[in-house]
């Protein structure tokens, strides 16, 4: 045996906490996306150890899964921050308010 | 205790410490080395649970290719080390105390559940056996997450082909 179930998710229950709040609180795209790529991160680890606790394969068929997701969304999010970057020349989110009148 | 009990708990704080540093450097590069630190943390947790092969995909997938991706587009823009955002006590005080009640309640529900201390079990699944299984149950969803992943490329190669035909009214644009 390894550890009670709720341990690993206590683990990734604080890591999704920490992604949460390198999101939401840092003044800088490219951390809001590490943010998201912490919280992909501890869902994965939460689907780990389900498939371990419940012997069904399906957990980590979803990891795999999850791992593609967030391969798309960081490529296509860099993307989209190079291309903002070079309209405004700033990485602040708080200097995109064009839309703001 | 176990070892692979006290293995665990090693990990976690390590992988807790390494996040924790990483969402509050100031530097963007050390953040990225800190995070890739934490995501080898987390290969090592899937190797313990039993997923070797998924193990291998969190350092090659996460820790290689998304990092670097990130390393790139730092070192290709020019980032100022910005801090974390001063915040005001008015506008995050809702915020913190309903966190806090969600973090509470979950503490409550895992802590008193009795299907959540049933200990883990060690396992090892093959990387044969799970691709076997993947390609037999889950081949549709293959194709279509490969299609996902073609419509993103074509999406970012749009995105940097739509700058570079913006680029002669781009002051224009400025506001």
């Amino acid at each position: 045996m390894i550890v009670p179930y709720s341990h690993v998710l206590l683990l990734a229950g604080i890591l999704f906490a920490m992604g949460v709040v390198c999101a939401v609180a840092r003044r800088n795209l490219i951390m809001m996306l590490i943010g998201v790529e912490i919280m992909l991160n501890s869902a994965g680890l939460v689907f780990v150890a389900a498939a371990l606790r419940w012997q069904q394969l399906e957990g980590q068929v979803f990891v795999l899964f999850i791992f593609a997701i967030a391969a798309a969304e960081v490529s296509l999010g860099l993307a989209l921050i190079v291309y903002a970057y070079r309209r405004t020349g700033s990485l602040d989110p708080e200097t995109y308010n064009i839309l703001k009148w | 205790m176990t070892l692979y009990a006290a293995i665990f708990y090693v990990l976690a704080g390590v992988i807790l410490v390494s996040t924790g540093l990483a969402i509050t450097r100031r530097n963007l590069v050390h953040a990225v080395v800190y995070l890739i630190i934490s995501f080898f943390g987390s290969a090592l947790l899937y190797y313990l649970f039993g997923a070797p092969l998924l193990a291998a995909l969190e350092i090659i997938i996460y820790a290689g290719a998304i990092m670097v991706l990130f390393l790139f587009i730092i070192m290709m823009l020019r980032v100022d080390p910005s801090a974390l955002r001063s915040p005001s006590l008015k506008e995050w005080l809702p915020a913190g105390a309903l966190g806090l009640i969600y973090l509470a309640v979950a503490l409550l529900v895992v802590s008193t559940d009795p299907a959540s201390q049933t200990p883990l079990m060690t396992g090892l699944v093959r990387p044969r056996v799970f691709g076997q299984f993947l390609f037999q149950k889950y081949w549709l969803s293959v194709e279509i997450i490969s299609f996902l992943l073609l419509i993103v490329l074509i999406g970012a190669l749009y995105l940097g082909k739509a700058y570079a035909r913006g680029a002669g009214d781009r002051t224009e644009d400025k506001p």
